[in-house]
This record gives structure tokens, sequence and C-alpha cells, in this order.
């Protein structure tokens, strides 16, 4: 069944002229899963989730999207069909809050203005955005509303995949377990495949129905938060539990 | 003195507003001129950086050319008149406009292209959505300073034969008129401190939404 396997690694390295980020990576998402990718930083994940969309292409091994290779397959048309939030403020500072949410749909079509500002209202909606903000632009917003604006970009034209690199890095602790909810919820909502990074290793349990712990550029464990917890599979996954709250 | 020049422009108020016509004509075309082609070769050389060095060497190199001898060796190509004034200052106008242009789109945040072409834009979508605009205030500046030069190096075009305040300037100093040279100087200054304040006005507009 290659249907429910909507992002696969196969033989994935990556080496920058010549340190070695990534070496010989497998693994496959199903459709519908909540990955969180946790590691210490410099161990590739961010790399790794760059892949999925092609905004970095593997030195060697494929990786296939939906059916297709990210070596072959047209990458615009690609990157629109999957969302892609970052951490920060990525937001475009010269478009107001309205504008921002609706850049893909944008260039998508253009004329169905109609049918874009109710995508607009309706991921405003989702994310917990009011609409008095759609005017306002992101300078004018706390870093939690930024980071909703993030989401409801991303997530604009109801992509099958979420792609998301420590979006809930530059929050305060409240705002990031209200975000975090918020994410959980869209996910239940929408069935959505979300492939999350993140360094924080109670987000990771926390967030992911499959956490996957990578180490200097290897995968040391992918299986449920339960399965980690119970089964730590080497000394790296248990010393990174360890500083989670049990 | 300051007598002397103002009754020198009520007496010949329609032989300076002609000058002060034709100095705008040739400043203005030569700004449009330099905005079109400092705009496109600026974007060409921050989309295919490898170029980049050779064509900012040869517009840098083209800049340190004295301004008369640039006029001085259009002659022969263009002959006299008001066609090779504005050639000689598009020319030089291009500096500052493939300059800022460049500098203003390399500095757009690569983390904000990134996310940018990562949610699907394309190239041309990139530039147009989010690269120039981001530019924009460091672009405009350009222009600014770019007019203001424009329009003060207009008046050395005279001594090929072109119109404008020149031609008062020219015509005062062989004739010892110093009113006459006074004012074509003065007409020039007022312009480009105009010009200056104008585009000041778009320039803060430009910047009003990039408090990030």
């Amino acid at each position: 069944m290659t249907d429910s396997k909507i992002i696969r690694y196969e033989n994935i390295s990556m080496v920058y002229s010549d340190s070695q980020v990534i070496s010989d990576i497998n693994f496959e998402v199903k459709k519908g899963e909540f990955v969180t990718v946790i590691g210490s930083s410099g161990c590739g994940k961010t790399t790794l989730l760059k892949m999925a969309n092609g905004l970095i292409i593997p030195t060697s091994g494929n990786v296939i999207v939906n059916g297709k290779n990210t070596r072959q397959t047209d990458l615009t048309s690609l990157r629109r069909s999957i969302g892609y939030c970052v951490q920060g403020s990525v937001l475009f500072p010269h478009m107001t809050v309205a504008k921002n949410i609706a850049y893909v749909p944008n260039l998508l079509n253009k004329r169905d203005r109609k049918k874009i500002d109710a995508a607009v209202d309706k991921w405003m909606n989702i994310v917990g955005l009011e609409f008095s903000m759609k005017e306002r632009y992101p300078y004018q917003l706390s870093g939690g509303q930024q980071q909703r604006v993030g989401i409801a970009r991303s997530l604009a034209v109801s992509p099958e995949i979420l792609l998301m690199d420590e979006p809930f890095g530059s929050v305060d602790e409240i705002t990031r377990g209200m975000l975090q909810d918020e994410i959980i919820r869209i996910h239940e909502q929408t069935g959505i495949t979300i492939l999350f990074v993140t360094h924080d290793i109670n987000e990771a349990m926390r967030l992911g129905t499959k956490v996957l712990v990578m180490d200097r550029g290897c995968v040391k464990q992918y299986d449920s938060p339960d399965a980690v917890r119970k089964n730590p599979a080497d000394e790296f996954v248990e010393k990174l539990l360890f500083r989670s709250v049990k | 003195m300051i007598e002397e020049t103002v009754g020198l422009l009520m007496e010949r108020w329609d032989f300076f507003a002609g000058l002060l016509t034709e100095h705008l004509q040739i400043s203005f075309i030569s700004i449009f001129i330099s905005i079109a082609a400092g705009l496109g070769i600026g974007i060409l050389i921050s989309e295919f950086k490898k170029s980049s060095k050779i064509v900012m060497g040869i517009v840098n190199f083209i800049y340190t050319i004295p301004s008369i001898s640039l006029l001085g060796f259009l002659i022969p190509f263009s002959g006299i008149g008001d066609t090779t004034a504005v050639i000689a200052l598009s020319v030089y106008a291009l500096l500052p406009m493939v300059r800022n242009t460049y500098i203003g789109i390399a500095n757009v945040s690569p983390l904000i292209v990134e996310a940018a072409s990562g949610m699907g834009g394309t190239k041309v979508q990139v530039l147009f959505k989010v690269k120039l605009p981001l530019a924009m205030p460091v672009i405009t500046a350009g222009i600014r300073n770019m007019a203001v030069m424009t329009i003060a190096l207009a008046g050395i075009a005279s001594f090929i034969g072109a119109g404008g305040l020149g031609v008062a300037i020219y015509r005062g100093i062989t004739t010892n008129n110093k009113a006459m040279t006074v004012l074509g100087s003065f007409l020039i200054a007022l312009l480009a401190v105009l010009a200056d304040l104008v585009i000041g006005k778009i320039e803060k507009y430009t910047y009003k939404h990039k408090a990030i």
C-alpha cells in the first residue's frame, strides 16, 4: 500500500562540503499521522524537514511525497500542496495579517477573491484570531499572535501535509501551551499529516502520535510516545527522556 | 547682488522659465531611463549573483569617468545637444540605481525568502511579492540620491550645446554677468532641493510598514 504512506524517506544521506549531516535515514509517515522530530541542535532535523518540500535535495537517496520524488517533480506545485510554518516571525512584514494568510491562495488563483476571503476567515477562526486584526501589520502583533498568523498562513489552502519547524520556539510557556492545544485540535479536526520539528522533548511527547528521535544525523528511535517512554532504544533516548516531565 | 539677481529674474522671466522647463525635461528623461535600466540590471544581478561582481565593476568604472570628459566622448557618436546630455546623465545615474537595487534585494532576510519559496512561490512571484516590496526603502533612497545628482549634473550639459539652466550659468561666466550665473545656479539648487523633498515624502511612505 503506497497510498497510506504519504511521505517516504529512502536511504537519505546529506553531505555539506565534507561534513555528513545525515547518514542513511529511512522512515515513512502514514497519512494522518502527527510525527514530531526531536534531537539536539545540529542533528539534521531541520534539514530532514526541508527535504519534504524540496527546499533541500538529499545528496543521495530519495524523498517520496505523495508518490512524487522531490528530485523529479515540479517543486512549485508540490510546495503549494504542503503547508510550511517556520520558527519566529517570518511573516511578510509588508503585508497585513489578511494578506499574509492569503499568500498561498493568491499564488494559486488571484481572481477568486471571495474564495480567498472565505479561506482567510475560516482559518483565522480556527487558529483563534479576531477578525479585527485583519488589517494589522505583523509588527503590531504579539509573538503568540504572529505564530497564529503563521499557522493560519501555512494552512490557508487546506494542504494534506503540514511541515512545522520549531513553530512555537519564540513564545512564552503559557502561549505555547495554548498553541499546542490548538495544533492538536487542528490535527484532529482536519486529519492533516504533520511533520513537526522541535528541540523540546515535552512538546514532542505531548503532540506526536509518533516520535522520531535523532542524534548526529541518524534515527535513534521511531515509535509512539508511549513506546518511546517505556522502551527507550538506547542511552541517548534515555538521557533525553530524563529531562522530560514524567 | 540679491537685488540685481531678483531684478534679472523679473526682467527675463520668459528666458528662465524656458531654461527651467528644458532642465526639468532633460533631468526627468534621464532619471526615468536610469530608474528603468537600473532596476532591471539590479534585479538581474541579484538573481544571478555570479554576474554581480563584473557588472558592479563596470558600472563603478563608468562612474569614475569625469562628467565633462564623458560628455566629450559621446559627441562623435551622438553629436551635440540634448540627446548626448540625456545619454551621459542616464549612464551616470545608473550606478546609484543598480547598487541600491542590488543591495536592497540582497538584504532581504533569507529566512523570509525561503519561507516565500517554500510555500510555493515561483522565482518571479517571490521577487515581486516579497523581495522588491521589502527592498523598496533602499531603492527609493537610491532614486532620491540619484535624482538630486542628475538635476545638479544637468547644469554641465550646456557645455555640449544642450539646453537647461546650465546655459544661464555658462552665459553668465562668458559675459562676466554675475547675476546671470548666480540665478542659474540658484534655480538648479532649488530644483534639486524640491526633488529631494518630494521623493523624501515617497520614501517615508515605503518605510511605513517596515517596522519589524
